[in-house]
């Protein structure tokens, strides 16, 4: 059997690793106040990996258009651009063994530069820019790479407690190969010092697991006299290999 | 010392937070020409196999408030109980039916209305049939971590008294809450994030 993109690899059935629940924020963080009336009391429950969770949709290159990578430009009218510091965000979507995962979906959103979200509910009184819509996509290559232009978004006030401003970040949707590695995340950008200070960021109990959601500022992928570069890596749970699992009827 | 496993740990989940429309939804948020259509937001066209559905789901808070601004995925099988999947290898699952929805919920309502098939049974792994069901993906505003369910039906009674994950659910009690009741052709679907109703969510 091959896969949409030709190559022999063979596709992997196995189950995944389990989620480490200590490492990912727990659902009730008070801080965040939207968390106390819309997170779960009792205990998930437990099970090892049937095939409705090891399976997954695949979405093929052939979806994209041309700027779906570039916020910059997909939204603006012909000859213009967004306004706001331009960068480049690039890395590698790879699993918890370090394996690169091919053909990933990746969906990305943001505010524009001056903190404003292109969205009925946001009231912020910083101004839309018309060239910004604020959404973007792409699919990793064969070595679970990605990269896409936008502008540095900016930091926003959010009614949470009286004063809590978000650090400048970028929503990330993440698929990997099977419906349990969805993930949605959020990256935020080396130095801010907002990060320390906001809830949402402190909901995640252990301070290496958030340093893992920064992204480093990236001279080497900066274009000079254009855009800097920052490099943002992913990693999704890793899977078992098939060898040894039970076996299907009629495998 | 032993030698070090060297694993890297999952990136930890955010928060899909109130604007996760203009990302994965953004022609319903009012963002054109940026994507033809919304990701997902249509399921099934006049090729695809299988007895035409809907689902009616809302997601309710600890108030029995709904969501309106939540947005849920969902993933199942074809008709024959194939999913349209590279890891699939017991045979090739419709190729009009994706098996992967998306949708928001309404601004007003609280309701996500899905037009799919209903899908056929799936081998659990010791090869025992599963019930019929949808997975379903939860994330909004206040949610952490997107939260794993199933929908199953009111009109599969005895597939769904056979079914070995419903079985693993210690207190009988709540299996009703992975139910979703048929009425004509639609199933409803509440989603209950907290209370005597709470949905049992999963860790797998």
């Amino acid at each position: 059997m091959t896969d949409e993109s030709g190559s022999n690899r063979r596709p992997e059935t196995g189950a995944f690793f389990q989620r480490d629940r200590t490492w990912h924020p727990p659902v009730l963080t008070p801080n965040y106040k939207s968390s106390v009336l819309r997170s779960p009391q009792k205990a998930p429950l437990p099970f090892d990996n049937t095939l409705s969770e090891i399976a997954g949709p695949v979405f093929g290159h052939a979806m994209l258009g041309k700027l779906d990578a570039d916020l910059i430009h997909n939204f603006a009218r012909p000859g213009e651009s967004a306004l706001g510091e331009r960068i480049i965000v690039h890395g590698r979507v790879l699993d918890e063994r370090g394996v690169g995962v091919p053909g990933a979906l990746l969906e990305f959103w943001q505010a524009n530069a001056g903190g404003r979200y292109r969205h009925k509910k946001d009231g912020y009184l910083a101004p839309l820019d018309p060239n910004f819509g604020g959404c973007g996509r792409a699919i990793t290559g064969e070595d679970g790479g990605y990269a896409f232009r936008t502008v540095k978004p900016g930091p926003y006030p959010w009614p949470n407690g009286p004063n809590d401003w978000r650090p400048s970040h970028i929503h990330f949707s993440v698929f990997g190969h099977g419906f349990a590695q969805r993930l949605i995340t959020q990256m935020y950008f080396e130095g801010d010092p907002l990060i320390w200070h906001c809830p949402i960021v402190r909901g995640i109990p252990d301070k290496a697991a958030v340093e893992t959601l920064i992204a480093t500022l990236d001279m080497q992928a900066t274009i000079p006299f254009d855009a800097r570069g920052y490099k943002f890596d992913i990693v999704l749970r890793g899977r078992r290999a098939s060898l040894f699992e039970n076996r299907l009827e009629g495998n | 010392m032993a030698q070090s496993l060297s694993r890297l740990k999952e990136s930890p989940s955010q928060t899909a937070g109130p604007y996760v429309h203009i990302g994965l939804t953004p022609n319903f948020c009012g963002i054109s020409g940026v994507y033809a259509a919304d990701l997902g937001a249509t399921m099934v066209n006049d090729k695809t196999k299988g007895e035409r559905i809907g689902l009616k789901i809302r997601v309710l808070d600890g108030t029995s408030t709904p969501l309106k601004d939540a947005l849920i995925e969902i993933w199942q099988a074809d008709a024959d109980g194939l999913y349209n999947s590279p890891a699939e290898l017991r045979g090739a699952a419709d190729p009009n039916f994706q098996g992967w929805g998306r949708c928001p919920t309404d601004m007003e309502t609280g309701l996500c209305d899905f037009e799919t098939i209903k899908p056929g049974r799936v081998p659990y792994q010791d090869g025992r049939l599963m019930a019929p069901h949808v997975s379903l993906w939860i994330v909004a505003r206040g949610i952490n971590i997107g939260l794993q369910t199933r929908l199953y039906f009111s009109d599969e009674a005895q597939a769904n008294a056979q079914d070995p994950i419903l079985a693993l659910i210690e207190h009988r009690v709540r299996v009703p809450t992975l139910i979703a009741e048929r009425q004509d052709n639609t199933y409803v679907f509440d989603v209950h994030l907290q209370g005597d109703k709470e949905t049992v969510f999963f860790d797998s």
